[in-house]
């Protein structure tokens, strides 16, 4: 594999509220190396957002982050909030899940790429401009030269994730954090986002982590994947091992819910990711798992090397 | 031929479009165009008063006192003479420009406090809260009452005391467009894009919350009209023979018996008055405000 790029170790995070406490993240290390894909997949509400946004501090004030997340010579969670600020879409970008709204709607798309090259590169507002034209010609939007001047409401919903995506990659980052980018889309145009992003990765070079809970995204695109459930790291490979020798029963039954021709009925897991206060003392799958046993219930299964480069945490790994 | 209108809409610009949206929305509101032309007539008549009054505010006639209505004083004279229309012209001078200077400084002040207890929130937003819960807890006149009598006599000082008393207002408007506005997606992504606090307060939420400053404006105007003819009528405001429809109010009192129209004039231009601004500024409401439009 190239250079590491991102190496998070122990990355915990809890949500600190008068409500109550929830427990995010619970000590997930991972690693990112330059102009790899990596798949982080999981069901809503297991963590794989929160890991990404915990990085740059964006999430709200409640958030208790600990671990170390170490960019270049620089740990990402111990940064000053002006070293973020230069680091958040100069060096690191995000996409987020919903295009629609993620747009001021009382600025043309041109002045908002624009605003983000003024400010990381203090370009000039006319070269900005020139600059969003060249990027909207990149992600693909017909007539850029006529779209830069548009409002986000005359964009539909594929057209504004581009402008999102030319905006993120505005400042040529090192790496794009994509939070379920093709989610609210159709399934056509949802292709065409995921083949942009490849494309970004061969032409650019950017390392990219993509959130979704879609595997067959993941398939799409990744060179590696992550299955995060319950705040943990469930299962790591690369992956065509991930699909060709499932290990973890929970990564098995992910699968066995991707549509398919000639299977009528999804496989679903029964049960719902359950809400932690505190990391549970043992497998938090065990309550959903066909495969539990007293051992799941009563301890915390650690990660191990089951085949190549492909981690697991259970106590039963195993394809079927 | 639909399908060519239709296809001609696409070529006009954002801006054009969005203009003709809201021109249609008005068209269907007979009640803001109304306000609109009533109110533009007062601005005008402040704005040319030199021009259009037929005689000076201040010239007396001592051959007419108390004047019936006439082909030479078309509203009649008061009990000095003087041509009343004139001064209702003049007096409108009074009150727009306490009206909407009041309303700017309402806006100076309330809006920047807003912002910082909307966005900040921390131990700030609470403290602000108060305070302005505190002074809204007071009736906007009596409040002004009050500061212009500390102030002193004027209608500089009546249009501070207005403004401030309206300041409130607009500290809670803004406040709450601020909380609402910084969660939506476009200001996290700005944040997640490197953006800091001055850009977001300025790029991102100040102009997104613009059309409902507007409609909180021109709720203000009409208060503020009426504030500035309470203050004069008690001779807190515009100072006699400074023309002022508070002013001519308070003059007309003691002749209330005999030319009950001293009164009735002024009065009537003050109703009018604020009932266009009030008429307008529902209407933008109703315009600008999505939540109201289908």
């Amino acid at each position: 594999m190239a250079d590491t790029l991102l190496d998070v170790r122990d990355l915990s995070v809890r949500f600190e509220a008068d409500e109550g406490r929830t427990q995010a993240v619970d000590e997930l290390s991972f690693t990112l190396g330059e102009r790899e894909v990596l798949g982080v997949v999981g069901e809503s509400g297991c963590g794989k957002s929160v890991t990404m946004l915990s990085l740059l501090r964006l999430l709200p004030p409640t958030a208790v982050v600990t671990g170390s997340a170490r960019f270049g010579s620089l740990d990402l969670l111990a940064a000053s909030n002006a070293q973020l600020k230069r680091i958040r879409g100069r060096e690191i970008s995000f996409v987020f899940q919903e295009p629609m709204t993620s747009l001021n709607p009382s600025f043309t798309v041109g002045r908002q790429i624009g605003e983000v090259l003024q400010r990381h590169l203090g370009e000039s507002r006319r070269a900005a401009r020139a600059r969003a034209v060249e990027l909207l010609d990149l992600v693909r939007i017909p007539a850029p030269a006529s779209r830069v001047d548009e409002y986000p409401h005359q964009l539909s919903g594929g057209m504004r994730q581009r402008v999102m995506i030319a905006m993120a990659l505005a400042c040529d980052p090192k790496i794009l954090i994509a939070d379920e980018p093709t989610t609210a889309l159709d399934v056509t145009i949802q292709a065409g986002i995921l083949d942009l992003m490849r494309d970004i990765r061969d032409r650019l070079g950017t390392a990219i982590v993509l959130i979704t809970h879609n595997l067959g995204v993941v398939a799409d695109i990744a060179d590696r994947v992550i299955v995060m459930y319950a705040g943990r790291k469930a299962e790591e490979a690369p992956v065509h091992e991930l699909y060709e020798h499932p290990q973890h029963p929970y990564t098995i039954g992910l699968l066995g819910a991707i549509p398919r021709r000639g299977v009528d009925r999804l496989q679903e897991i029964p049960g719902l990711v359950p809400r932690l206060a505190e990391p549970l003392p043992y497998c938090a799958f065990a309550e959903r798992c066909p495969r539990a046993d007293h051992r799941s219930r009563s301890e915390v299964p650690q990660l191990r090397e089951v085949r190549p480069s492909h981690l697991v945490a259970c106590f039963h790994p195993g394809s079927e | 031929m639909t399908v060519v209108e239709d296809a001609s809409v696409d070529l006009v610009s954002p801006r054009a479009r969005r203009r003709r949206v809201i021109r249609r929305r008005l068209a269907r509101r007979p009640g803001a165009i109304l306000g609109f032309a009533v109110a533009a007539t007062f601005i005008l008549a402040a704005i040319l008063a030199p021009v259009i009054a037929p005689y000076s505010p201040s010239a007396t006639d001592f051959d007419s006192l108390l004047a019936k209505p006439s082909w030479d004083h078309l509203l009649g004279t008061d009990e000095l003479g003087r041509d009343i229309l004139s001064r209702l012209i003049w007096g409108a001078r009074a009150s727009i420009q306490a009206g909407v200077l009041a309303t700017c400084l309402a806006m100076a002040i309330g809006v920047p406090i807003g912002l910082v207890a909307g966005y900040y929130r921390g131990w700030i937003d609470p403290v602000i809260s108060r305070v302005t819960d505190v002074v809204l807890a007071f009736p906007f006149l009596i409040l002004a009452v009050g500061l212009a009598a500390i102030l002193g006599p004027s209608l500089l000082n009546a249009t501070i005391a207005l403004g401030v008393g309206a300041a409130p207002g607009f500290v809670r408007v803004a406040r709450g467009e601020t909380l609402a506005l910084r969660e939506e997606d476009y200001v996290r992504a700005a944040i997640a894009n490197g953006a800091g606090d001055a850009t977001i307060i300025f790029r991102h939420i100040v102009p997104n919350m613009s059309s409902t400053l507007l409609v909180q404006a021109t709720v203000t105007i009409p208060a503020a009209i009426i504030g500035e003819a309470v203050l004069s009528f008690l001779g807190l405001g515009v100072q006699p023979p400074t023309p002022s429809w508070g002013v001519m109010l308070a003059d007309a009192q003691s002749y209330l018996s005999e030319a009950p129209r001293l009164a009735v004039y002024p009065g009537l231009a003050i109703f009018i008055c604020a009932l266009a601004f009030n008429l307008l500024g529902d209407g933008l409401r109703d315009v600008l405000d999505p939540r109201t439009t289908r």
